[in-house]
């Protein structure tokens, strides 16, 4: 069962001195529900623009995008964004933060009600004792760690994330996968998440889409992962199909995502884009 | 270190103060003893101050003995041309007021439209540029010919002269809210009241006070130079007045007092500013 669909979207930019530039065309995606779905791409391929248009910020300029069954026209409480720049409003403390979504999904609310909401998803994101703090006042891994709050907070059925962890030390961004996957595997989240970072592709997703350079940036192939659920990301590099999945990522990321469009493999279909599985026996 | 140098400064200010006080001390003095014997026709001219051998510049003494005696009744109302100099500052301070007031509630909601709608700002662009470099004062004619009446063109040349650095700050304010926050409002789908109170004002509003803090200083200078023109009350006509009265004594301590007020509406604004600053 797919809880968002991507059907033949297209984004394009007007050229400086006429014309357009086509950013992508006839991307197709489906995302069922509880996955967790990675994209790895190119800077300038339109990640983001996807992403953005799954959120209903920016427009496609052609396609639709179907969440639950129907199309979204702009944004929603449905879908929680995770800024990469935090986004948090650095006027509000962290619990005002928290509590302006809260009490965005459900204006109903009593003020109790909402605290004690905001409260749960902040002690979720081990940021118990720092509630009054404002953000100029938190490490960027904290800031982050609101951002994640603020978005479990409204429940939402699917989680969009751009490069979430990218602006963090190792250590940090660390952490927060393992909490970020802890969470959504406890909810049974759906979420798509960008990111540069194939290490975390591969700890985090069950499925990673591929998609090859701009201008006219496709879906080359969706890659399933091949490790097990119960994965560590300390341990996961023990694992026999480790090397094949990273080495098949790394060798799309350096070559493939540049000459893919000139050698389409037969039977190419952009609506349904080849599944491959990367293991030793393959 | 730091309360040291604060200290040191203080120290500082104290002494430039003394030696400023002593200098004009001494120079009046000089004035009246050192200079050459008088005209008999000035002295005539000049009356008592001049023959009684006293410069007619007032020294920091009497300035003090006078200012101590306005202390002591700043609000007694003995007719049109000698009230205490509470109730002229009262005046000062109410037009001021109500014209800066009035401003706020125009420029801050014009501003939020203008600073909202690039078409609204492109629109209104004109006439703001157009508007904003007229002297205050060049619409007081227009202002007594059609309010006719001198109070309420007072408070209209306030108004129009605290209005502009207001509604600029305003619209400049609201139009660069980051797009990201915004952009958390929509995700939440906050409706156009909600973001406009918890999102863009809280946003804005170091720029829409510091906007507001240039209008009070501009108000605060204008009222005097208004009040000059149109007479009857205020600071500005006690000032117009003394002159009239060859009270220079009066004429410096208005002066002071002007400073005092428009210091304490400065700063009453910048702890406005501190309060709606947000660290990022
Ligand atoms: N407003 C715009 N006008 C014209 N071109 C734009 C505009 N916004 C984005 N683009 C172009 O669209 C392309 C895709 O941008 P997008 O931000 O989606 O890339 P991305 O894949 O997220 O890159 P990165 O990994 O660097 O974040 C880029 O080449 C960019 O130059
Ligand atoms: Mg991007």
């Amino acid at each position: 069962m797919s809880v968002i669909s991507l059907e033949a979207l297209a984004k394009r930019y007007p050229k400086n001195g006429g014309g357009e530039t086509t950013i992508f065309e006839n991307l197709w995606l489906s995302v069922n529900k509880g996955e967790f779905v990675c994209i790895i791409g190119h800077s300038g391929c339109g990640k983001t623009t996807v992403l953005n248009s799954l959120a209903g910020l920016d427009r496609p300029t052609e396609g639709v995008i179907i969440v639950d069954e129907k199309e979204i026209t702009g944004p929603g409480l449905d879908r929680a964004m995770i800024f990469q720049g935090h986004a948090l409003l650095p006027w509000k403390t962290v619990m005002a933060n928290v509590a302006f979504a809260v009490s965005s999904r459900w204006p109903k609310a009593s003020r109790a009600e909402v605290e004690s909401r905001a409260q749960k998803f902040i002690d979720l994101v081990g940021l118990t004792g720092s509630e009054r703090k404002r953000p100029a006042e938190l490490s960027g891994g904290m800031k982050q760690r609101v951002g994640i709050a603020r978005a479990l907070s409204i429940e939402p059925k699917i989680m969009l994330m751009d490069e979430p962890f990218s602006a963090l030390d190792a250590l940090t961004r660390g952490s927060l996968q393992d909490e970020v996957r802890r969470i959504c595997r406890e909810t049974g989240q759906t979420v798509v998440m960008i990111t540069h970072d194939v290490d975390e592709a591969m700890y985090l997703a069950d499925k990673v889409v591929m998609m090859t350079n701009g201008p006219g940036a496709m879906v080359a192939e969706i890659v399933q992962n091949p490790l097990p659920l119960d994965r560590d990301r300390t341990g996961m590099h023990k694992h026999p199909d480790y090397y094949a999945l990273r080495n098949h990522l790394i060798d799309f990321l350096v070559s493939g995502s540049r000459t893919f469009r000139d050698n389409i493999p037969p039977g190419y279909d952009p609506r349904k884009p080849p599944v491959v599985r990367p293991a030793v026996a393959a | 270190m730091m309360t040291n140098n604060a200290g040191r400064s203080y120290v500082v200010t104290a002494l430039i103060a003394f030696a400023f006080l002593l200098a004009w001390h001494i120079g009046v003095q000089t004035t009246s003893s050192g200079g050459p014997p008088l005209d008999p026709e000035y002295a005539k001219l000049m009356g008592a101050t001049a023959t009684t051998g006293k410069s007619p510049m007032p020294g920091p003494l009497d300035v003090g003995a006078k200012l101590a005696e306005h202390l002591s009744q700043p609000f007694y109302d003995k007719g049109p041309n000698d009230k205490g100099i509470g109730i002229q500052l009262a005046w000062s301070v109410l037009r001021v007021a109500m014209g800066y007031g009035l401003a706020v509630l125009v420029a801050i909601p014009l501003g939020f439209l203008i600073g909202m709608s690039p078409m609204m700002n492109r629109a209104l662009d004109p006439f703001i540029q157009l508007l904003k470099p007229v002297s205050p004062l060049a619409w007081m004619p227009l202002a007594l010919y059609t309010i006719k009446d001198s109070g309420k063109s007072a408070i209209f040349v306030i108004f129009i002269c605290s209005i502009w650095p207001m509604l600029i700050n305003t619209a400049f304010g609201v139009a660069s809210v980051r797009k990201e926050w915004l952009n958390v409002a929509r995700t939440l789908e906050v409706g156009p009241f909600r973001r406009a109170f918890t999102v863009i004002l809280p946003a804005a509003a170091p720029t829409i006070v510091t906007g507001m803090r240039i209008s009070i200083g501009i108000a605060w200078l204008v009222i005097v130079a208004a009040e000059m023109l149109v007479g009857g009350t205020g600071i500005g006509y006690f000032v117009w007045n003394e002159w009239n009265n060859l009270s220079i004594t009066n004429v410096i301590i208005a002066i002071l007092v002007i400073g005092v007020v428009g210091m304490i509406l400065d700063q009453a604004l910048a702890r406005v500013g501190r309060a709606v600053t947000f660290p990022e």
